[in-house]
């Protein structure tokens, strides 16, 4: 096992589910309870001092009991390591602790993923969509069951007659 | 008369009854709601800002983008691997080259290929003539959103050099798609390689003649220096990378971290300011040009005079174009490798490759076939948005132009 995920796993025996290498990228993925704490001792241990947020995402397996999974890359400028901390999310309770207090980048990129695949973050200072248009009402893009074309809400609009105007 | 002074004790205490006054407007002394945008030309392309002011200082600033968005995430699941290419060049469609390379190094590391030597050193010299032309793009335009004009005129003459350049290369200036998976799309000619050399010798001068401009000019050094200040601490916590963040003293530079390329051949520095502020942004900037030059020069000395500059995995990589126009067998498998895809293996990679903005990383989940399941862009623009409240809060409104301009904020990789 990597020493970085046999650290975490140490100290958290309970909120590791499982920790995966792969092309040489770590990726743990932990409870959804535990992400919280977690992420706070990723950032102020001193051997991990994961001080540097690199993305958040989401990924949508609709077939899973627990159908999304939020996925935090972060990485350390001193120790020069990287790491992905996955967690499962099932649809019914579609929520993750927001980590906006520990790392400050996270308010956006949370935002995006709520815009995207519709998961909530508790105690987000300010979880609105993103990209998408704030009266979207087709629901969550990025989800496996969202057709590529829409659904249909843009062939409504009206658009300005060259001509009449 | 009390009424129209601007001490606003005195307009507090008048009565509204009073038939003097009575009929007269009431100064308004709350805090103003400023609509920047999101036609605003200075946006860089479309963003809205929306203002909160206490005359003319920012207390807060919502910022409002999605106006570029165009579902290039989603587009990626129902493409092949090969066909994505084409997308990445519209996302900095400034610097579509980087982000070319950014996603075939993401998509050659999911799929473990090994890039031959000549084409790494050709990957790394257009990426870092790439570098230079986003940095001269946004010197000139940063210099005139602050009313220096003439700066602009100069960088875009040398810029229009290196563009021709692609077009010599790829047939096109801006959406070049020239990184192909495993390799590069076609080798340089003989005189591409002598206009490189002969550039070598003659940007680093200009460099100074940008410089002279805006280092003695007042208006910009006012406007520049001590101006939007985020500290390393803060600059990480948010995320920011690139220039952005090695303003602020932190010398994160993937090519040094985490070389790829032909960057652990090549000797340079990587320069990092120490006040955060607007002023060193540019100062790093102007830096990594001559540090590109240096790179480009090594590059070329460095580089083996001949070989393939794609790699030979067929049942990843295209084959020669010369083969598909003459080969049946060429031609169906770069027809099947297109359509169909190759068959990656279930996994997901994060690759995260230096631009000139910042960390450009694509994170590819794969579960077989030849479509990504997911691909997510993790695009510098869009992350450094998400500082931008913390960084305007208590400048002027003219200086929110200035600090969105000194992230060299493209919105359609903004916005995706």
């Amino acid at each position: 096992m990597h020493p970085l995920a046999e650290r975490i796993q140490g100290r958290f025996a309970d909120g590791v589910l499982l920790a995966h290498e792969w092309r040489g990228d770590l990726a743990v993925t932990v409870k959804r309870e535990s992400l919280h704490a977690i992420c706070r001792f990723l950032r102020d241990d001193p051997a991990m001092d994961f001080d540097y947020i690199v993305h958040v995402s989401s990924v949508d397996w609709p077939d899973d009991e627990e159908r999304f999974e939020v996925v935090y890359e972060v990485y350390s400028i001193r120790h020069r390591h990287r790491l992905r901390v996955k967690t499962r999310v099932p649809e019914h309770d579609c929520y993750v602790d927001s980590l906006t207090d520990i790392w400050r980048g996270a308010e956006f990129m949370e935002r995006e993923v709520f815009d995207m695949m519709g998961i909530r973050f508790k105690n987000h200072p300010d979880l609105r969509r993103i990209l998408m248009p704030d009266d979207f009402q087709e629901g969550y893009p990025l989800r496996k069951d969202f057709p590529l074309q829409g659904k249909g809400w843009r062939d409504t609009f009206d658009f300005l007659n060259e001509g009449a105007a | 008369m009390a009424r129209f002074t601007d001490q606003r004790d005195t307009v507090y205490k008048v009565d509204p009854e009073h038939p003097a006054t009575k009929d007269l407007p009431i100064l308004r002394t709350e805090e103003l709601l400023l609509n920047m945008g999101p036609q605003h030309p200075a946006t860089h392309g479309v963003l809205k800002v929306i203002l909160d002011l206490e005359g003319e200082r920012i207390t807060k600033s919502t910022v409002v983008m999605g106006f570029l968005h165009r579902g290039v995430e989603k587009l990626a699941e129902y493409g092949t691997y090969h066909q994505f290419i084409p997308h990445t060049d519209r996302l900095d469609y400034v610097c579509a080259m980087y982000n070319n390379f950014a996603y075939c190094r993401a998509v050659e590391k999911l799929m473990n290929v090994t890039v031959p030597e000549r084409a790494e050193y050709l990957r790394t010299i257009v990426a870092e003539v790439q570098r230079i032309i986003g940095h001269l793009f946004w010197l000139g335009t940063q210099a005139l959103d602050m009313g220096a004009m003439t700066v602009f005129f100069y960088t875009f003459r040398d810029r229009e050099i290196l563009l021709d350049w692609f077009d010599e290369l790829c047939g096109a200036r801006l959406t070049t798609s020239w990184y192909r998976i495993g390799g590069v799309e076609r080798d340089f000619t003989d005189s591409l390689e002598a206009k490189i050399r002969h550039f070598l010798d003659y940007f680093p001068p200009k460099i100074d003649e940008y410089v002279v401009f805006l280092e003695k000019n007042r208006i910009w050094l006012a406007r520049t220096v001590g101006v939007a200040v985020i500290s390393a601490e803060d600059a990480l916590s948010f995320g920011l990378s690139g220039p952005t963040l090695r303003g602020s003293g932190v010398d994160y530079d993937l090519r040094k971290y985490e070389s790829y390329g032909a960057y652990p051949q090549c000797e340079f520095s990587v320069p990092v300011g120490q006040n955060g502020d607007t002023y060193d942004r540019y100062w790093v900037r102007v830096e990594e040009m001559r540090e590109s030059i240096k790179i480009i020069r090594q590059c070329m000395d460095q580089m083996p005079k001949d070989g393939p500059v794609m790699a030979d995995v067929p049942s990843v990589t295209l084959p020669p174009k010369h083969r598909v126009l003459t080969n049946l067998e060429s031609m169906i498998q770069q027809f099947k490798l297109f359509s169909q895809g190759f068959d990656a293996p279930p996994g997901e990679i994060y690759c995260g490759t230096e631009a000139h903005k910042g960390e450009l990383g694509f994170y590819i989940v794969s579960t077989g076939g030849g479509h990504p399941y997911r691909l997510k862009i993790r695009s510098p623009s869009f992350i450094h948005m998400g500082a931008f409240d913390h960084m305007a809060r208590g400048y002027m409104i003219a200086d929110a132009v200035t600090i969105f301009g000194s992230y060299d904020i493209v919105m359609g990789e903004c916005d995706r």
